[in-house]
């Protein structure tokens, strides 16, 4: 089934990513030929097969309770696109009032 | 030293070149200098960044090795010995881009374990290997550095995504290098460069600090020159980390000092997948392999045709579940906490939208927006449920061939590097070249493709060898052995 452009673009939205639209024309195009080769896992026989999340057997660890210096904030901070010192800084995102 | 000695110290193995260092008849501050001197000769683009920066970088660190070596001090054979990592290593204080535009300036806070244990065994850390951008490729070449090139014949591909580390170690800037391997990312560079590259059982190898693509696949591996070099890296970087909760507990053998050859095949049930011999596995790679097992069978091994009957879905189920994670493992890139974010938003909404749509290439978003698509409303049931239980199904495979064979032999890659600049007209061409390599992710199991064969052109062929999960030794094994046939064939 092709993948349309709108489909695309519904997805880019939820992906956070703008498009242009020739790239959203492009990658109608990419997807709806990836959607047909992933097609064929749609078609396997799965009654009464369980998913499988990982590879190999793994079971829950517990760990002492411990406690272990984290990373200094300057540090962490550094990488930032912005912060004042002592946090990050975004554009707004509640409005006002 | 003259040319012809500097080539010859550099085309040593990792064993060799540790023998040499501890018999002191050559220091690592020599090797360190020969290796970043080869590095910034080299035409190949297989580094990003070079650790040579003004803390002293890998001569500081050579220096400090010698100095161990002359007070009796050293701390093993890896003491001193020259090597790289894949740029999706993070090292405190250096900077890992992923071949990003995105964490083009980033600069880690911390270290991956992988890194930290290479440290702690005194490895002399090179610099930072190319690889698709977010390793999201399968042949270096959506780096935003540029493609790598083959050093065999460097008109073509270094294959991917760790096709930089491939690269550094066939072309002698690095006795070897720890890659990353969701999906083939080591394997089939290994193969497309005629090295070896090994992708140990899931949870062998902490995953802590490298950049995850698919973390239920994700999984680093050495790329060397050979097998004996694969053993020393891996038991080096092998065990179990706190920090990765999915590493295994189970002790970490001496890869190395339980190293054994040909003389092994006598006792191997070796079984090749027919569903890997087939019409989509190039003529000349299919009996490059049937020639391999007449060698095996010559040398005592059993070897016969099996079937992994689920072995046709194992591609698509890989891509639609590696999409999957992968679109969440790159929802961390906002432009908040670190990384690049665009200029001139007007909005939060604005300013997500226009970070990752200027900050990931193509092939990122290609994933991250299939990813999204398998696992929305629509597809969900089909798509990502399904790949989910192909993979109970594949993982069943092969536990039931393992009741039968102790290994599994195909090949590496459908076929053998290609040319820079190929475009592949469909996307799922090009993620059909891992078909060979993917199961072992799937299933989580050791695989190791050792170089063995060449086509017309001369470009190298790898083969891959199977084994259970946890029997890293056993694939370490029979690599060792295929390598000693090859000996044999070069000189009879």
């Amino acid at each position: 089934m092709a993948i349309t452009k709108d489909t695309i673009r519904q997805i880019a939205g939820l992906a956070k990513i703008g498009l242009t639209d020739e790239e959203a024309e492009r990658f109608a195009r990419d997807l709806s030929k990836i959607d047909t080769f992933v097609g064929q896992v749609a078609k396997l026989e799965t009654e009464g097969v369980a998913p499988a999340t990982h590879s190999v057997q793994m079971k829950s660890v517990y760990r002492d309770d411990v406690m272990i210096p984290s990373l200094p904030r300057e540090e962490l901070l550094a990488n930032a696109p912005e912060h004042d010192g002592s946090g990050f800084l975004t554009p707004k995102v509640l409005d006002e009032g | 030293m003259n040319e012809t000695q500097k080539q010859e110290l550099a085309s040593l193995s990792l064993a060799g070149v540790a023998a040499l260092l501890e018999k002191r008849e050559v220091s690592s501050g020599e090797v360190t200098g020969l290796m970043l001197e080869r590095i910034r000769e080299s035409k190949n683009n297989a580094y990003i960044c070079v650790n040579d920066g003004e803390d002293g970088g890998a001569l500081k660190a050579a220096a400090e090795a010698d100095s161990r070596r002359r007070e009796g001090k050293s701390l093993g054979p890896l003491d001193g010995v020259p090597m790289a990592l894949k740029d999706d290593f993070c090292i405190r204080g250096m900077k890992t881009t992923c071949a990003s535009r995105t964490l083009e300036n980033f600069i880690p806070p911390y270290t991956a374990t992988v890194a930290e244990k290479l440290e702690s065994a005194g490895a002399i850390l090179l610099g930072k290997l190319n690889m698709d951008e977010f390793s999201a490729g399968n042949a270096t070449d959506t780096s935003i550095f540029g493609a790598t090139r083959n050093p065999r014949k460097p008109e073509h591909v270094a294959g991917g995504s760790s096709g930089g580390s491939a690269a550094a170690v066939a072309e002698d800037t690095a006795y070897f290098a720890i890659g990353t391997d969701a999906g083939g990312a080591v394997r089939q560079p290994a193969a497309f460069c005629g090295v070896v590259g090994m992708k140990p059982t899931y949870g062998r190898v902490s995953r802590y600090g490298f950049v995850h693509y698919a973390s239920s696949f994700d999984q680093a591996g050495p790329l060397s020159k050979t097998v004996e070099d694969c053993a020393l890296a891996l038991s080096a970087i092998a065990g179990f980390d706190p920090r990765d909760a999915c590493s295994l507990h189970d002790p970490v053998p001496d890869y190395h000092a339980g190293l054994r050859g040909a003389e092994e095949f006598k006792s191997f049930r070796i079984g090749i997948p027919k569903e890997y011999m087939g019409s989509q596995i190039r003529d000349d790679v299919r009996q490059n392999l049937t020639e391999l097992a007449a060698r095996l069978q010559d040398a005592g091994a059993l070897v016969e045709e099996c079937s992994l009957p689920n072995a046709k879905y194992a591609s698509s189920a890989h891509y639609v579940i590696s999409s999957a994670e992968f679109n969440s493992n790159m929802a961390r890139y906002d432009g908040v906490k670190f990384g690049y974010r665009a200029k001139g938003y007007e909005s939060y909404e604005d300013m997500l939208l226009r970070t990752r749509g200027e900050g990931f290439g193509d092939e990122v978003k290609r994933r991250i927006l299939f990813g999204i698509y398998s696992l929305s409303g629509g597809r969900f049931n089909d798509y990502y449920l399904q790949a989910q239980k192909a993979r109970t199904m594949i993982i069943e495979d092969y536990r039931q061939a393992f009741c039968r064979y102790d290994l599994l032999l195909t090949p590496a890659a459908p076929v053998t590097a290609w040319p820079l600049g190929t475009a592949f007209p469909d996307p799922a061409q090009a993620y059909m070249m891992d078909m060979c390599a993917v199961p072992a992710n799937l299933a989580g199991i050791p695989a190791i493709s050792v170089p063995w064969g060449a086509d017309k052109a001369g470009l190298p062929m790898g083969v891959q060898v199977m084994a259970p999960a946890l029997c890293d030794d056993l694939v370490l094994h029979a690599a060792r052995g295929i390598e000693e046939l090859r000996e044999v064939r070069a000189h009879g």
